[in-house]
């Protein structure tokens, strides 16, 4: 019982934060010194920040590497008039909701179960954290065997039930999904750890506390381990959906964009022009991408933010 | 009963997880180790011919022994990059968490802004040269480090959230700050949060192909994931070849984890706050 | 506190170490007693891989006083953006293998690249082969392999056992494939997994294209002829979309591999391929019987003219931040010698014949080239429109897929592509887009 007392107070609580929000500053100011920033800081200016603003200037820039004439802003009518940037924009949206839902939801389940009492615990954790080792290339071609028509395993699998499957990668309207749920495959099991990891950080209390309640499973996963693993959850969803905003590797590894350009991102429209050599084009592209993943993250992070301080 | 449906549960979990993570595994283990002629059809036919040793010495020895040289480099840059990375991620992050400001704002802008810009190649190589490190193990090391700073910064961020302030202010009590009461009270508690940035980062660092071929380039230099184009080019592909080698690559970090699996639990385990 | 230290500790001792490592590895190869190192970089597929290796140690062997090493990087677009970077940042090896015609206009030559005109060097070069390495008047490299012919590979066994006549025109082709498909054979392999394959039915047009228009090249790079407004050149869309009309693709073309279709070819499951003869020597390895089996034709077109379109050789280059420039020269020279040609007979079949004085493909030289050479000799033969023009789009892979598969129709996807090539001249900054 005594424990049951102590968990609120060790406990994450938003009443602390608030009191103490108003604290002496000057304390907090020793407590907490900006120094700490400075290592990270350094190497992030110096190897990251300093080179990134060289490269907005290129933006503005015909650059061919060896040399560069300045254009204005001719690079940025030019990437907005992309024959194919419509699709693109409608693709990357696609793509990040779906990869990033399936990630948060499965990999929540998936933590809960790993690290239930469960007896195959050590050996699933192995499992489904494998495809996170596989590289983007191996998982690419890997999935291309599995998914083609006729002779790969899924469509064998599907003709056991007597269904006829399709061309997934060489099919215009199934391509992107097929490349998404290969990309859930292979990253479930980094949004899996940071789950665990989530679960794990909750104090045993308030497992007891509804325990002593008498609380069912359901009622220990609605009322603890969900709002309490929100450091996780936040961060799940931060980072697939800004990776799923900027994918391209899977998406270029298994169809190219393709077939013609119906799977194409913004990030695989830019990686193309990176690769024909339109350096300040690909630049002015990464530029508007910025702003759009901006635009649609920094409210984002202000709305999960407001929840972390609220849990 | 109860134990029957536990049992019943377990079972399905297991041939869930053995259909859908499994059998790509097994498909890229028996392309392995077919001949090139078979390795080509990219099916699940049983091998015609099992060169497991012939593909696997083949690999090994392909560009003068490139693969073992490729191992060292690969362990030098992931060991030291993801040990950077976690020192200054956690120390950034709490700092971040803990002392909003307009500091703060910039510092989780310029996160953000990390995980959201794709970093710009050309300009980082003229700033190595400037320093001295391009095609240096420690310049591939820094970009690394520079590039994975952002994704551990916010891990770290989110989950010092939830650890309770008081602890903070008993430590300080005690005349504990700074670096002080960040290594002795806070860190320890990250570490579930700490093996999760260490899972992560090691295998961002580790699968990493595009860095280490324009920051370190040369066949000396090759770090493990550059050795698969080795056999895989826009024309020709030795997929058997290829995929020993991913296999080759693969499975070594895989079986670290399987090892360390009981040390990380217990680890995760450990971090958990006791009331 | 305990924890503290030890984790600042090792950090620190992590990065004494890193800094410690590092000072053994960055150190050039120096020359040492006499012997200078030549670094070479070349590309990471086998054929190239070996082509090197031969003319390498065919070269040390001549010289035992200079030394090569050699070091790979991936092929395709991805090696163009290294070349571009190494050359750029000052960092490329002594000497190093890339494309010749539009992709080395790309480097920016005359800052990167040691000029050779007039030079000895180039003695054994044939003249007609120096414009595809000249960029502003000036000639950078020389022909580091055999030439290639561009068009359509077909199994000589499928043709006999069907009595099929290589077609002249594109009637011919197609009624060929009516009666090959009937035997139950894929009348044309498409790979278009590997999306650069779908090219060849517009590129290897260019015979073509060049019969009916003969001052195309010209036009096109002054911006004022295009593929949407050309007849002849839009046959090129016009034929790819047709095969696939009329059902002569194999299945799951979407979804096939460029090392699948090969295969297909040689086991006769498949009875042609555009294609170039460049990838056929990886193959005898495994599958000797493609030596014979596999023969070349041009892609017919509608015209009278009858002939082939002719991949010209990649060449070799020295940096221009070399150091050992006399070596760099003397090996070249070698590369451009009847020596080095033999050097490289010995190792890998070639694919076409040579661009050096007196070479000569050997006897034992696979059917496909000789077919090229069959038309090299009847004079009937273009180079490749990037070989006479600096501008090619870089979708025209993605447009082609999209034409061959059905999903845009050939007058859009030319129109595609002429919107796709003009990007591309303004990106080069070219006069008169």
């Amino acid at each position: 019982m005594t424990r049951q007392q102590a968990g609120p107070v060790t406990g994450p609580g938003p009443d602390s934060t608030a009191r103490h929000a108003r604290g002496a500053s000057a304390r907090r100011r020793a407590a907490y010194p900006y120094a700490m920033y400075l290592p990270a800081a350094v190497v992030y200016l110096v190897i990251f920040l300093i080179p990134t603003g060289m490269a907005f200037y290129f933006a503005l820039t015909r650059w061919t590497l060896f040399d560069s004439t300045f254009v204005g802003l001719d690079n940025f009518r030019d990437f907005l008039a992309e024959q194919n940037l419509r699709i693109g924009f409608q693709n990357t949206l696609f793509y990040a909701v779906v990869t990033s839902g399936l990630k948060v939801v499965l990999g929540l389940l998936l933590g809960v179960l790993l690290t239930s009492k469960l007896r195959l615990r050590g050996f699933l954790r192995s499992v489904v954290f494998f495809p996170v080792l596989v590289s983007t290339v191996a998982v690419g071609i890997t999935f291309s065997m599995l998914l083609a028509p006729d002779t790969g395993l899924v469509d064998k699998a599907l003709a056991l039930v007597g269904v006829s499957g399709p061309d997934w990668l060489g099919g215009a309207s199934t391509a992107l999904l097929s490349v998404a749920l290969v990309d859930v495959w292979k990253g479930v099991g980094l949004a899996t750890v940071i789950y665990i990891a989530g679960i794990l950080s909750i104090p045993q209390d308030y497992y007891q506390a509804v325990a002593v309640d008498g609380g069912t499973a359901w009622h220990r996963f609605r009322h603890v381990t969900l709002p309490l693993s929100w450091p996780a959850t936040y961060s799940v969803i931060i980072l697939s959906f800004i990776g799923g905003l900027r994918s391209f590797d899977l998406i270029w590894t298994m169809t190219r964009g393709g077939p013609g350009f119906t799977s194409d991102t913004i990030a695989s429209i830019i990686y193309k022009q990176y690769q024909a050599g339109f350096f300040g084009l690909s630049t002015a592209g990464n530029v508007l991408l910025f702003l759009m993943v901006t635009v649609i993250m920094v409210p984002l992070t202000y709305l999960l933010g407001k929840r972390q301080v609220t849990t | 009963m109860r134990a029957v449906k536990r049992f019943g549960g377990e079972a399905v979990a297991l041939v869930l997880a053995a259909v859908i993570f499994l059998i790509p595994f097994a498909l890229m283990l028996l392309t392995a180790v077919k001949n090139q002629v078979q390795a080509i059809d990219l099916d699940f036919a049983w091998p015609t011919e099992w060169r497991v040793v012939q593909n696997f010495t083949e690999v090994i020895q392909a560009r003068d022994y490139v693969l073992l040289r490729a191992y060292v480099n690969s362990i030098i840059v992931t060991v030291a990059s993801v040990a950077i990375i976690v020192v200054f991620a956690a120390m950034a992050g709490f700092v971040l968490q803990r002392r909003a400001g307009k500091l703060g704002a910039l510092a989780n802008f310029l996160v953000l802004s990390g995980l959201i810009i794709p970093p710009a190649v050309v300009p980082t190589i003229w700033l190595l040269q400037g320093i001295g490190l391009f095609k240096t193990l420690s310049g591939l090391i820094l970009v690394e480090v520079a590039f994975g700073l952002p994704y551990a910064v916010l891990l770290f961020r989110a989950f010092i959230a939830a650890i309770p302030r008081e602890l903070d202010e008993a430590a300080m009590i005690d005349g504990c700050s700074g670096l002080r009461l960040f290594f002795k009270v806070i860190f320890p508690l990250l570490r579930p949060v700490t093996i999760t940035v260490i899972l992560t980062a090691s295998v961002a660092v580790f699968n990493d192909f595009v860095n280490p071929l324009y920051f370190l380039p040369g066949d000396g230099n090759a770090t493990v994931q550059v050795t698969l184009y080795n056999f895989q080019s826009q024309y020709n592909t030795q997929w058997n070849l290829l995929f020993m080698d991913i296999v080759l690559i693969t499975i070594p970090p895989l079986l670290a984890f399987v090892f360390f699996n009981r040390k990380i639990v217990a680890g995760l385990t450990a971090g958990s706050i006791k009331g | 506190m305990k924890t503290s230290h030890r984790a600042l500790g090792t950090a620190l001792a992590i990065l004494t170490t890193a800094t410690l490592a590092s000072c053994g590895s960055g150190s050039e190869p120096a020359a040492t007693g006499g012997t200078v190192t030549l670094s070479f970089m070349t590309g990471s597929d086998q054929a190239t891989v070996a082509t090197t290796k031969a003319l390498a140690d065919g070269f040390m062997k001549a010289n035992p006083t200079i030394k090569i090493t050699i070091e790979t990087q991936p092929g395709g677009s991805e090696g163009d953006n290294i070349v571009k970077t190494r050359l750029a940042t000052g960092e490329m090896t002594d000497v190093f293998w890339y494309n010749s015609g539009s992709l080395l206009q790309a480097l920016n030559p005359a800052q990167t690249m040691v000029d050779l005109s007039n030079d000895p060097v180039l003695a054994n070069v044939q003249t007609d082969y120096l414009p595809v390495v000249t960029n502003a008047g000036k000639v950078y490299g020389v022909p580091a392999a055999s030439a290639a012919g561009g068009g359509i590979l077909y199994n000589r066994k499928v043709y006999d056992q069907l009595g099929l006549s290589v077609p002249k025109t594109w009637a011919d082709f197609m009624a060929n494939n009516e009666k090959i498909k009937a035997a139950g054979i894929t009348p044309v392999i498409a790979t278009y997994k590997d999306t650069w394959t779908s090219q060849l039915m517009v590129l290897g047009d260019f015979f073509n294209v060049q019969a009916a228009v003969p001052d195309f090249a010209q036009q096109y790079t002054a911006g004022k002829a295009r593929f949407a407004s050309t007849p002849a050149a839009l046959e090129g869309f016009q034929h790819l979309a047709d095969v696939q009309a009329k059902g002569y693709l194999n299945k799951g073309f979407g979804s096939t591999t460029l090392d699948q279709g090969l295969k297909m070819l040689v086991e006769g499951k498949g009875a042609q391929y555009p294609m170039l003869t460049v990838l056929l020597p990886p193959l005898l390895a495994a599958n000797p019987q493609a030596a014979t089996d596999i023969g070349f034709f041009g892609i017919p077109g509608d015209g009278a003219a009858n002939g082939a379109t002719i991949w010209e050789p990649n060449a070799i280059y020295i940096a221009k931040t070399t150091k050992h420039l006399a070596e760099a020269k003397k090996f070249l020279a070698f590369v451009a010698s009847t020596a080095g040609t033999d050097a490289v007979s010995a190792a890998v079949q070639p694919t076409g014949p040579y661009r050096v004085k007196g070479a000569k493909l050997p006897d034992n030289a696979i059917q496909a080239a000789k077919d090229v050479q069959t038309y090299i000799d009847a004079g009937t033969i273009s180079p490749a429109l990037e070989f006479l023009s600096a501008i090619k789009g870089p979708s025209l892979e993605q447009i082609t897929v999209a034409v061959g598969s059905g999903i845009t129709k050939p007058a859009d996807g030319a129109a595609q592509y002429d919107q796709d090539v003009q990007k591309q001249a303004k990106q080069l900054g070219l006069p008169g887009w």
